[in-house]
């Protein structure tokens, strides 16, 4: 069966995976609220690709992005960010939660990724360019008025560069999306993680942000995309991974992911978002 | 009368001093019993959740007089002979105590209104805590909370009244002393009343102006 399991295509760097650039996640386990909301998934994520993920609504899409940063911490399984491993405490046995044991290192690998939310997660008081300058000037030192020079040129990349004192509040939501995406940019990460970026917005704003992560996309940049938005998908991922009950059922190039698609859930899932 | 002038002057001295040191004090308690409260360490949320149910759950009358007396009976034991407790650090106390209680469910509420998205956008971007603190929480939690601190204010200014039961000349007793000793209650205590409302209104204009300074732009 084709790409039905996340390691059927040849590991990269084998024997030597603290040379490995990207991420790689493994054998990833959650449980939420009762639920096993992951199951032992296995993600590997290679320097210049652009992963999509797709599933429907609860199948874990979410929280396997929130897992590759730590804002969730797995119970259990492996992750290397660049080669390096997180060092997380597994969850016991007994219910004592899973813990982050290097908090410096965790907000080392967090400023490498940037992530955008379906929700924006804008902070109101602030204005755009405040909103994208801050991560660059608490986190990495930056000096304000190098900042402020930065955040132009990433305002200006996704298109604002007349908002940059605007509130969020004075923005619509298209707009608002395209700060936080300018906001992760500022960090210059190596990965940009991506989570439904567009299913809060009305229909006629998707297309301004989809633009933007397409150009995006044209950069060589690495992505992971978690997006029900089947066509964009197709047309700029380098891969796609379809996830069903807390595990990655299939992947695949995206040409074969949307055309012979293997499992019978999948081709379900295909039909009914057609 | 002219005497009680002067009295009253220092009355009002006194119930403002009392006011703004109890009202300093219990904020910044208030806020450390907020970060306590919403800790991840169950010891100390639960410990700081005990305090604010019991303080606001007995009358702060009683509250006075347990501290009043309490720390009588706890300072005369340390030193060996009977020491009374000044009464003006004994109501300093006392009403921080009780002023900490209330401002860190008020704290708490506020910092519990902010959406969690925006705490984990300053995390995903690798904020350390305090800085996310300091950038996202502090400043949003303040403007939040401002309307149901100004009503605490209000309530701590009235409440400095009853430490003149434990013998702290303030406006309140000024009023007490003169009502009895020139027998014209009504007067004396209609003078005090006039005095509370000029402090409360006070506070009141005071946290109008804080407002509308601290709005939240573009709202
Ligand atoms: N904090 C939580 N507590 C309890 N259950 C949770 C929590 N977070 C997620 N879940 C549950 O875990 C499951 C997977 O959630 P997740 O958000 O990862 O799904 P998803 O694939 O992203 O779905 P959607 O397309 O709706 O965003 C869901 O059933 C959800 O209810
Ligand atoms: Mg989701």
């Amino acid at each position: 069966m084709r790409a039905a399991k996340a390691l059927s295509y040849p590991a990269f760097g084998v024997g030597e995976p603290a040379a490995e650039p990207g991420i790689r996640a493994e054998r990833i386990e959650k449980r939420l609220g009762g639920n096993d909301v992951l199951r032992g998934v296995e993600l590997i994520v290679r320097p210049g690709e652009i992963l999509s993920i797709l599933g429907s609504s609860g199948s874990g899409k979410s929280t396997l992005l929130r897992c590759l940063n730590l804002l969730t911490i797995p119970d259990r399984g492996d992750i290397w960010v660049h080669g390096e491993k997180l060092a997380i405490r597994a969850a016991s046995q007994h219910g004592g939660p899973a813990g982050i044991l290097d908090h410096r290192q965790v907000r080392r690998v967090r400023a490498s990724m940037g992530m955008v939310f379906q929700n924006f997660n804008l902070w109101p008081h602030k204005t755009a360019l405040e909103n994208v300058t801050e991560g660059p000037v608490l986190v990495k030192g930056i000096r304000r008025g190098a900042a402020a020079e930065l955040g132009r040129h990433y305002l200006a990349k996704v298109g604002l560069s007349d908002k940059a004192d605007a509130y969020p509040r004075h923005l619509s939501g298209g707009q608002q999306q395209r700060v936080a995406i300018a906001r992760a940019l500022a960090m210059e990460p190596q990965v940009l993680l991506f989570d439904e970026p567009t299913s809060a917005l009305d229909p006629e704003l998707v297309g301004e942000v989809l633009r933007v992560m397409a150009a995006l996309a044209g950069e060589g940049r690495t992505m992971v995309i978690v997006t029900h938005e089947l066509a964009f998908a197709r047309e700029v991922s380098t891969r796609a991974a379809f996830m069903h009950g807390g595990l990655i059922e299939e992947e695949s190039p995206p040409q074969e992911f949307f055309s012979s698609p293997v499992s019978g859930r999948l081709r379900g899932f295909l039909a009914s978002h057609r | 009368m002219d005497g009680f002038v002067v009295q009253f002057v220092n009355g009002l001295k006194t119930t403002v001093l009392l006011a703004l040191v109890s009202g300093a004090l219990g904020m910044a308690l208030g806020l450390l019993a907020a970060a306590g409260r919403l800790s991840r360490w169950r010891a100390v949320s639960a410990a700081v959740g005990f305090y604010t149910t019991i303080i606001r759950g007995v009358p702060e009358l009683i509250i006075i007089l347990l501290i009043y007396f309490g720390g009588t009976v706890a300072i005369s034991a340390f030193f060996g002979r009977y020491v009374e407790v000044n009464a003006f650090l004994a109501g300093v106390v006392s009403l921080t105590v009780v002023f900490g209680a209330y401002t860190a469910e008020i704290f708490r509420g506020a910092v519990l209104s902010i959406p969690a998205g925006q705490i984990e956008a300053a995390r995903s971007l690798g904020l350390h805590p305090w800085q996310t603190w300091l950038l996202v929480i502090l400043p949003q939690m303040l403007r939040i909370a401002l309307p149901a601190l100004a009503n605490q204010w209000i309530s701590l200014v009235k409440e400095t009244s009853l430490i003149s039961i434990v013998g702290l000349t303030d406006i309140m007793r000024v009023a007490a002393i003169g009502a009895g000793s020139l027998r014209a209650p009504l007067t004396f205590y209609l003078a005090a009343s006039a005095l509370y409302l000029a402090l409360t209104s006070l506070a009141l204009v005071i946290f109008n102006l804080l407002e509308r300074r601290f709005a939240v732009p573009g709202r």
